[in-house]
């Protein structure tokens, strides 16, 4: 059952992914990106987190990519001209080569990692494992100061985005 | 749980594979925008690894080191979006090559 769900999901995960790098247009790359940040939110209930799948599909899928739509429609960029092409104007396509070869060394490298790892079977997982019950009891005992340690990041991060967008770069 | 269980290894495969586009993102792309995007994949990549051994180890650990890099992104993506938008206000462009005000 595992088997059946999981590889036509990561299959269509990888094709969105790449649909996000190959579009020209920045309003297809940000709807192909929701897609596979909900493909993603499935293999994560696969692995029985469904706290973490639940908060993907509010976070990513909701909240950061509208924040891009709305960025994307707000400077009305349009796929037009040289700005969105694969290659601009000032970059040849050796750059382009040579990052690609980069990217299939780093590939190369790190499934050759994985497959020399030696790891046991799986031990079974316990009956109530990964449920919202058990991730937020951890989350508010051992895990309490990180938590509220996040919540001053946020608030950070909030006023200094109104900071930022409010002023003048000079 | 289910007897057919799909091994850890293909998680990670999928996880070192998202991560890959996504470095080809930042490193192709010239839009400041997709480059944002490209890294929200590689950050979700690291997560699916995260995840995968959490199940592995049977801890809950991996999730909520997760939800931190979700907290991580989600600031982010805040500030960077608001940077995009007041360089866009100096310079109508998000071509990352046109933006070489730091070179003195």
């Amino acid at each position: 059952m595992e088997l059946l769900i999981f590889y036509p999901l990561a299959g269509i995960c990888i094709l969105f992914a790449l649909g996000v790098v190959i579009n020209n247009s920045p309003i297809n790359s940000a709807i192909s990106l929701i897609a596979m940040m909900l493909c993603l939110a499935g293999v994560f209930i696969l692995q029985q987190a469904h706290f973490i799948a639940i908060l993907q599909i509010i976070i990513y899928a909701g909240a950061i990519m509208v924040l891009f739509m709305f960025v994307i429609m707000l400077l009305n960029l349009k796929g037009k001209g040289e700005d969105d092409k694969w290659q601009s104007r000032d970059r040849n396509v050796l750059l382009n080569i040579l990052s690609g070869l980069l990217a299939a060394g780093i590939l190369y490298k790190l499934i050759s990692i994985i497959n020399e790892a030696k790891f046991n079977s799986p031990a079974l997982t316990y009956e109530n494992f990964g449920t919202v019950r058990e991730v937020g009891t951890i989350l508010f005992t051992e895990f309490v100061l990180p938590f509220e340690v996040a919540s001053i990041l946020l608030l950070v991060a909030m006023i200094g985005a109104v900071v930022l967008a409010k002023s003048k770069v000079d | 749980m289910n007897l057919e269980t799909v091994p850890l290894t293909h998680y990670l495969f999928l996880s070192a594979t998202l991560f890959v586009i996504g470095v080809v993102g930042v490193l192709v792309k010239r839009n400041a925008i997709v480059v944002f995007m490209s890294i929200e994949i590689m950050l979700n990549a690291v997560n699916i690894s995260l995840i995968a051994f959490d199940r592995y180890l049977n801890l809950h650990d991996g999730q909520i080191f997760s939800f931190m890099v979700m907290c991580v992104a989600a600031a982010e993506v805040s500030v960077g979006l608001a940077i995009i938008i007041s360089l866009f206000r100096n310079k109508p462009t998000t071509n990352l090559d046109d933006f070489n005000i730091m070179k003195s």
